[in-house]
């Protein structure tokens, strides 16, 4: 299991739909990733997480270094996730106050706040 | 106590490695299902901090992984051979060398998760490495069903 990430562009966001493992060796892919978007001007961005099997403390850092830049150009990383396990990492390490979590990419591209 | 050992290549690959070996150990010792992504999650956050480690310091050992099936209990051991003069304190070296702070920073997020995750964990640390032992409760098979 490897990691695959996808982007497409609706209206204003940038979809990143990830699947596999987010880990110490496949988290440096999704932090390319992030950056190269950000320097290519997408500053609003939806990183679907429906297909993760797994994810670590690496892959935290990613997606805490991923808001970092898009704030930085007042931009938005929201989080698509409804798996409990995943979710779970999010609210031991009190991140769940740091992401926009939605339920679903429609939800996630239409939210504003 | 039947143990399993590993030990691996201080490398960010191999810890997926250690993962599965690891869920494997543990479900066959009678680890609760449920509880299994944790052990697997942990085990990983524990390898991912000795590979840093390692790679920070220098260090050519492997980490070594023991996986240890008790009676009421399976515990992982995961130990490096990083040496701190004090708690925390790192070598510098050529891995993430150009942002040690990020490092650190991540190290703590991987014990923190760790912390949330398993109730049972000890993390010592010395001259001659560190350990990360972490235990959760089995019932191990009753009998050998062919």
């Amino acid at each position: 299991m490897d990691l695959s990430l996808s982007t497409r562009t609706v209206g204003d966001r940038t979809v990143v739909e990830v699947g596999g493992e987010i880990d110490v060796y496949t988290a440096p892919k999704l932090r390319e990733q992030l950056v190269e978007l950000v320097n290519d001007g997408s500053f609003h961005l939806v990183v679907d997480m429906e297909g993760v099997d797994f994810l670590d403390s690496t892959g935290l850092g990613v997606l805490v270094g991923g808001l970092k830049r898009v704030r930085a150009h007042e931009g938005s990383l929201r989080l698509v996730c409804n798996q409990e396990r995943i979710l779970k990492i999010f609210r031991i390490t009190g991140l769940t106050k740091v992401f926009p979590i939605h339920t679903s990419v429609e939800e996630a591209v239409a939210a504003t706040d | 106590m039947a143990t399993v050992e590993l030990r691996f290549s201080a490398l960010p690959e191999h810890v997926r490695t250690a993962r599965l070996v690891a869920a494997a150990v543990a479900r066959r010792s009678g680890v609760d299902e449920a509880v299994l992504d944790e052990v697997r999650l942990a085990v990983g956050e524990a390898c991912t901090r000795a590979v840093g480690l390692h790679q920070s310091s220098g260090i050519s050992a492997p980490v070594r992984v023991l996986l240890i099936e008790e009676e009421k209990q399976f515990s992982i051991e995961v130990g490096d051979e990083a040496p701190r003069t004090a708690p925390g304190e790192k070598v510098p070296g050529a891995y993430g060398a150009d942002d040690p702070d990020a490092e650190s920073e991540e190290d703590e997020m991987g014990l923190a998760v760790i912390s949330g995750l398993v109730d049972d964990v000890e993390v010592t640390a010395g001259e001659h490495g560190g350990l990360i032992r972490m235990s959760w409760p089995n019932t191990p098979p009753a009998a050998l069903v062919p």
